[in-house]
Formats: structure tokens, C-alpha cells, sequence
């Protein structure tokens, strides 16, 4: 177990220097991110529809993207090179592979978020200061569930044609139900509703993350091995 | 070529059965109150239904003796049974609408088992695109399995989110813990049409499976 830690540590260092060093990735991300919060901002009507009645959907929508378009790039740079094969060649599970891509895919998506919630703050008017505690843990919580399964798919997915168009097609279905119930909550939270209320939400979204994350680091040697 | 020739034969046989459920729909069982004649739909639209969720149950539990025995013959009918349910659940989504029209009044509503059975066709989109998208056939068949499984492990988080959504949709009438609520004559009618739609499906997975392996008899298979 502590082999499996410390290889997947190794894989995580290694994938954060590789955006560390180039940052295109990241910046693109980032920037999309931005613009994706831009043109919600004009796809309504301002004087129909008050931000606030928009804002959880914008900020969830936004965040779905923005996990999409990261988990493109999590196995897309092992393909250059055939680094893949080098890292499969190393004497570390196939299990602790994963975990460390998720790592990184974590750290990547998260950091991405750190950015543009104040920004989202800024744009919607929304005062998330109040509630910011329980809306980051809705955030932590559904953003596993979104990469734990994105990791995995975007491991197959790279293989194949098509691969930028399959990652979303394969990957929406598995984001709708954590969509769903952080939409249910960020909601709530905004409406100033106690956090009572979203508590059966919060435990869907964790019995999710661990149903996924383990049953990902059982399938995932099956998607790499030769 | 053996499934072939079989499958088509049960094929024919529960075609030639699916007609006769009609004729016994519409003509020898009795016409519900409320509804008038838009409710004989039910006798399709139900046993659609159900063969829709066979199918990704099966592909689901051949998915996981795919991985655990690494049979080619388990990928070939997780295959065939993914066409298939996409077939019955193009024949469910299209039905739904026709019936929830009339009796409804909107084609279409958020409720838990129409937003689990559109799942249940994106989901079997997706599986078919995939393996479409892979050429090499051992890949292929091992990404199909970890998909599948993925899909059967994501049906009941479904279901969960959205079963406390208002609802339109009529609440179970057979398969409940108390007797069934249906008529005698209308029970008999569906029980015969989830029969005949079983068939149907064993005999089109057949036909699939066959030509699957013909299939693979002329690709040259890579580990």
C-alpha cells in the first residue's frame, strides 16, 4: 500500500513538472475556462433573467468543460515518444498509474477552479464568501467524481480515432448525475438554505467518488496492458 | 453460420408471435376507461422497455466474465446485445412520447425512468462508438468491457438522482410487493408481449452474435 502511494507520488510530481515547465495546457484551460464564464454571461437575457437564478448552472456548466478539456491532455502527452510505454515499463502497479494521473488531474482541475471562482464571484455578482466553506466541499467532492471516471476513459480514449470527440461522448452520461446533485446544492447554498438541506446531496456525491475511484483502480491495469 | 440460421428462425417465429399480440391487444382484450384505445401502446411500449434493460444487463454481466475468463465469445455477445437494446430502446423512447402526448399532454418529461432510459441509449451509443472507433480487436474488446461495466455501475446512481424528481409516470403495477393492479385479460396480453419480446431479442443476438463471428473468422486477431 505504501509502494502504491509513493509510485503514484512519483507519477503525480512528474506530470505537474511536464504543465509546470510548458504551462500551455494550463493557460489554454484556464483561458477557456474564463470564456466559457464570458459566454454564459451573454447567452441571456439580462433584464428576463437575474444572474443569481442562473449562477449554479453557469458555474457547474463551467466546470464540466473545463474537467473535460483537462482530461484531454492527461494521457495525450504519454503518447509523445511513447512515454506511456516507458512508464508502463516501470516497476510500479498499473494501479498506482492511475491514482497518480489522478493526482495530477486533480491538482490541474483544481487549481483551474481556484482561478475561476472569484472570477465567476465577480462576473455573476454572487457573494460565495458566506458559504464558501460547504460550496468547496460540493466542489472537491463532485470534481473527483468528474475525474476519477474522466481518467480512466481519456486512458482508452487516446488510443482510438476520433479521440478529442469520443472523451466528451463516452464521458457526459457518467459527469450528469454529480452534475445534478451540485447544481441541487450549490443552489441551495446560495438560496441560504441550511446546510441540512443538502446533506443526502453531499452523500450521493461521496458514495459516487468512492464507487468510482475503486472501481477505476480496478479497471484501469485492464485499459494499459499489452 | 449455425446461430445464423437459428437466430432467424426464432426471429421469424417471434415475429409471427408479435403479430398475434396485437391482434389479441387490440381486439380480445378490454379497452381501459380513462385512457380509451391510446393506452393499447402500453403493450409494446412496456415490453420494449424491458428488453432495453436485459440488453445492458447482459452487456454489463459479459462484460465482467470478459475480463475474468478473457473468452472472445463474451465481447461478441456484449457486442451483439448492445445493437440489439439500442434497437429496443429507440422502439421505448419513441413510443413513450406517442403515449405521454395524448394522455400527458407533453411529449416528454424529467421523470426517473425517462431520463434512466435515455441514459440507458446514450450509454448505448457511446459502447458502439467506441468499439467502432478502436481498430485493434483485442483493445477493443477489453476498453468495450471496462465501458460496459462502467455503464451497469452508473444505472443506479441514476435512478438515485432522479427519483426524487416530480413525476408523470405512472408508479409500478406488476412487479410491485403487493398483488398486481392490472386486470386479469390485460396482464395475460402484456405477460404474452414481454414473452414475445424476449424472443425477439434472443433471436436478433443470435442472428448478431453469428455474424460477429464471422466476422472475426475473416479479421486477423490481435492479443
Amino acid at each position: 500500500m505504501r509502494d502504491t502511494l509513493r509510485a503514484a507520488w512519483l507519477v503525480l510530481r512528474k506530470d505537474l513538472m511536464l504543465e509546470w515547465r510548458a504551462r500551455t495546457a494550463f493557460l489554454s484551460t484556464l483561458v477557456f475556462t474564463v470564456l466559457v464564464l464570458l459566454v454564459f454571461n451573454f447567452g441571456r437575457d439580462p433584464t428576463a433573467i437575474g444572474p443569481l437564478d442562473l449562477a449554479p448552472s453557469v458555474l457547474w456548466v463551467t466546470f464540466t468543460f473545463a474537467a473535460m478539456l483537462a482530461l484531454n491532455r492527461a494521457f495525450q502527452l504519454e503518447l509523445e515518444n511513447q512515454a506511456l510505454d516507458g512508464l508502463l515499463l516501470a516497476p510500479v502497479s498499473r494501479s498506482s498509474i492511475y491514482l497518480g494521473k489522478l493526482g495530477a488531474n486533480l491538482a490541474f482541475v483544481a487549481v483551474v477552479q481556484a482561478i475561476a471562482l472569484p472570477l465567476f464571484a465577480l462576473f455573476f455578482n454572487v457573494d460565495v464568501v458566506p458559504v464558501l466553506g460547504p460550496l468547496l466541499a460540493v466542489m472537491v467532492l463532485a470534481t473527483v467524481g468528474f475525474v476519477a471516471v474522466g481518467t480512466l476513459f481519456s486512458a482508452m480514449v487516446i488510443r482510438t480515432r476520433f479521440a478529442e470527440l469520443l472523451l466528451p461522448v463516452l464521458l457526459l452520461p457518467f459527469l450528469i448525475p454529480p452534475l445534478i446533485w451540485a447544481v441541487m446544492t450549490t443552489a441551495k447554498l446560495f438560496a441560504g438554505r441550511p446546510l441540512s438541506e443538502v446533506a443526502g446531496w453531499l452523500r450521493l456525491l461521496a458514495a459516487y467518488d468512492i464507487v468510482f475511484v475503486a472501481l477505476a483502480t480496478v479497471l484501469f491495469p485492464v485499459t494499459v496492458s499489452e | 453460420m449455425n446461430h445464423i440460421r437459428v437466430g432467424r428462425w426464432i426471429s421469424g417465429g417471434a415475429l409471427v408471435l408479435l403479430a398475434g399480440v396485437y391482434v389479441r391487444a387490440l381486439a380480445f382484450t378490454p379497452v381501459e376507461r380513462s385512457q380509451g384505445l391510446a393506452q393499447k401502446i402500453f403493450y409494446v411500449h412496456v415490453p420494449a422497455a424491458w428488453a432495453t434493460m436485459l440488453a445492458m444487463g447482459l452487456v454489463g454481466v459479459a462484460s465482467i466474465l470478459f475480463l475474468m475468463l478473457k473468452d472472445d465469445r463474451f465481447d461478441r455477445f456484449a457486442a451483439s446485445s448492445a445493437e440489439v437494446g439500442t434497437a429496443f430502446s429507440l422502439v421505448m423512447l419513441t413510443t413513450g412520447p406517442m403515449w405521454g402526448k395524448p394522455i400527458w399532454g407533453t411529449w416528454w418529461t424529467w421523470d426517473a425512468r425517462l431520463t434512466l432510459t435515455l441514459f440507458l441509449f446514450f450509454l448505448f451509443i457511446g459502447y458502439l462508438l467506441l468499439r467502432s472507433a478502436v481498430t485493434d480487436a483485442g483493445l477493443r474488446a477489453r476498453y468495450s468491457a471496462v465501458l460496459g461495466i462502467c455503464g451497469l455501475v452508473l444505472l443506479p446512481f441514476i435512478h438515485l438522482s432522479v427519483y426524487f424528481f416530480r413525476t408523470l409516470h405512472p408508479q409500478p403495477i406488476v412487479l410491485k410487493p403487493s398483488a398486481p393492479s392490472l386486470p386479469g385479460p390485460m396482464l395475460v396480453t402484456l405477460l404474452c408481449s414481454v414473452t414475445v419480446f424476449t424472443l425477439l431479442y434472443v433471436g436478433f443476438v443470435m442472428q448478431r452474435y453469428g455474424i460477429a463471428v464471422v466476422r472475426d473468422e475473416s479479421e486477423p486477431h490481435h492479443g
